[in-house]
């Protein structure tokens, strides 16, 4: 072998070693800031975390019930809002989408996705909390929802179109009309992707925290009222993460394992929909 | 796939539909197959109205911040842009060290993650082994699933302290007199900021310059592994400039992502309205000043000139995604590439 010969096949090693290297850094990210969140947040898991509401500050023990259920109820209603609208625009393109209102939809879907969540956020202030008067969970919701209706859509619009044609044709074939030909028979072998989607929307949205600060802002009692300010996970991370108190530090990272562990469900959940997929012919 | 290959009126002696019952009059089965069923126009009404929802959304958007914004356009004009008194009691603004501070927390942030992303990218499509690809996908791609604040979190209780520790005074020893790492580090600074971004951007850029790579035809590499070139020359020679656009849209997406992150980079970058060269000191980003103080602005010239920092974020966040867009799409034209989350 030559000497130029082998330096070529030196550095092709070593490139191959260092892009194997950059990989094995990203996973480590990973599994450091999951190691960290287990080691410093597992230990604080307890009965009363999980069924108290929060203590005044400097003193110890509350929990963080009020969070979970309000998590629960704003992202229900964000989820309840955005994945009907998500899933119509998505169906839209799919089926209708090739002409200039298609095209346009599909930019502005994009350009949403790109918006960030802190300008939704002031935007939701303007357009609802101020109209209202008041802060609530509901405005919450709403923002929420507005970041995950171009996301659905999205992919929704992708699921669908991955069908074959011939079902669509076999369907139109045997005297079906369009409309039934797009549920029971195009969405209907979609839906495994479609739901797929809509997990992933709903576990991303479930982590907010910027579109909340100025519309569900936060409530350090527990109110199950959404016309009320409400508080959320992520909204009461931010809070005991940045506040003074090594009590308050403490409930933040048992609260971000219970938040972690919530996305990673929706994750896995949504990968495994997807499997279901693929393992039928 | 609006245009199906099937004409619904059909070739005059096509065979009708079968219809339940068989009908003397040609008439109305003709009608069926001209598209006037009833059901399709209500199908069709009705997803045509859901699909305006978005373009409808934007436009309230915009008009929103703009209007809110106005008072505050009137007052300072352009020179909002480049003066950089931040002053609420003698209600001048000036947004010029946010927009430093996004501008620079984000191009740092994306010196550390390119490099990374594309290494990631490039192993998983060239080099991995089979059985590893997915599961190292699927794990980078978790990394993104990851709630920003939770990244907040880490970053005030490992990476600062981490940073503190190892990171900094090795590269003050070495690179200590330049401007750039000048001043007493406290911990929260751009530095932070910008890696804390770094590893949020990872994952969006890999996922995409992966797609990517993968949409490049195996001729390209083909061609130059049999003309004898290694197999890193056929990556890097063959492959990475056929998908040039494409990587450099999702290096851009990655700088899109950055710009607007909100939660983490206010947790860790000390929200100080000043402009410095020294990446250890404190900085602000315009999201970072919108989630501050947002609630604390009690006048309302005050809160509109944070409507003008918002409405600048969301105007330069569309201009880089859609140039991030078409540089992908003429890669993978028309897939919805980057506009998934995890």
């Amino acid at each position: 072998m030559s000497s130029r010969s082998l330096r070529r096949h030196v550095t092709s090693a070593l490139m191959t070693g260092l892009v194997a290297a950059l990989s094995f850094t990203a996973v480590l990210a990973l599994l450091l800031i999951l190691g960290h969140l287990i080691a410093k947040g597992a230990s604080s898991l307890d009965w009363n975390f999980f069924t108290n509401s929060p203590v005044p500050a400097g003193q110890t023990g509350g929990g963080v019930a009020n969070a979970i259920v309000g998590t629960g109820i704003i992202v229900g209603l964000a989820a309840l809002i955005g994945l009907p609208i998500g899933i119509g625009t998505g169906l839209y393109l799919a089926e209708y989408g090739s002409g200039r209102l298609g095209w346009t939809v599909r930019f502005v879907a994009d350009v949403l996705n790109g918006t960030p969540s802190i300008v939704v956020g002031i935007f939701a202030w303007r357009w609802l909390v101020k109209p209202m008067g008041h802060f609530s969970a509901a405005a919450g919701s709403v923002a929420l929802a507005v970041l995950m209706i171009p996301m659905i859509a999205r992919t929704t619009e992708e699921m669908v179109r991955l069908v074959p044609h011939s079902l669509r044709e076999a369907a139109l074939a045997l005297g079906y009309p369009r409309w039934r030909t797009s549920l029971r028979v195009v969405a209907r072998t979609a839906l495994a992707g479609i739901v797929t989607g809509c997990l992933v929307g709903v576990a991303r949205i479930a982590g907010e925290t910027a579109p909340l600060l100025f519309t569900a802002l936060g409530n350090l009692n527990f109110d199950t009222s959404i016309s009320e300010p409400m508080q959320t996970l992520s909204l009461q991370i931010f809070t005991y993460a940045t506040g003074p108190f090594e009590e308050w530090h403490r409930l933040a990272w048992a609260a971000a394992l219970v938040l972690m562990g919530l996305v990673l469900i929706l994750g896995v959940a949504a990968r495994w929909a997807i499997r279901q997929r693929h393992d039928t012919p | 796939m609006t245009t199906l290959p099937l004409d619904p009126r059909g070739p005059p002696g096509a065979v009708a539909p079968p219809t339940p019952t068989p009908t003397p009059t040609p008439e109305p089965g003709w009608r069926t197959l001209r598209g006037v069923n009833v059901g399709d126009r209500v199908y069709r009404g009705v997803l045509t109205a859901l699909a305006l929802a978005l373009p409808l959304l934007l436009l309230t958007l915009l008009a929103e911040l703009v209007v809110s914004a106005w008072p505050a356009l009137k007052q300072f004009g352009f020179s909002f842009l480049w003066t950089s008194v931040w002053n609420p009691v003698a209600e001048v603004y000036g947004a010029a060290p946010m927009i430093f501070g996004t501008l620079a927390s984000s191009l740092l942030a994306l010196l550390l993650a390119v490099p990374l992303a594309l290494g990631v990218a490039i192993f998983l499509t060239e080099f991995a082994p089979k059985w590893l690809r997915q599961p190292v996908a699927f794990v980078v791609e978790l990394l993104a699933a990851i709630p920003s604040v939770v990244y907040g979190l880490w970053g005030i209780f490992v990476l600062i302290p981490f940073l503190r520790s190892y990171v900094v005074p090795p590269l003050r020893a070495v690179f200590g007199w330049t401007p750039f790492l000048s001043g007493v580090f406290y911990g929260n600074s751009l530095l932070a900021g910008a890696v804390i971004l770094a590893i949020m951007i990872v994952p969006y850029i890999a996922a995409v310059s992966r797609e990517v790579l993968l949409a490049v035809p195996p001729s390209q590499r083909e061609a130059a592994l049999g003309m004898g070139a290694t197999r890193w020359e056929a990556v890097w020679t063959a492959v990475v400039p056929y998908g040039r656009a494409g990587l450099i849209g999702s290096v851009i997406l990655g700088l899109g992502r950055a710009l607007g992150e909100t939660m983490a980079v206010t947790m860790v970058i000390g929200n100080r309205h000043d402009i410095g060269l020294s990446v250890l000191q404190p900085a602000y980003t315009m999201a970072a000043a919108l989630a501050n103080e947002f609630t604390e602005a009690t006048t309302d010239l005050y809160r509109s000139a944070l409507f003008e920092v918002g409405l600048i974020l969301f105007v330069i966040t569309v201009v880089v995604n859609a140039l991030a867009r078409l540089l992908i799409w003429q890669v993978a034209r028309g897939t919805a590439v980057g506009s998934r989350a995890l």
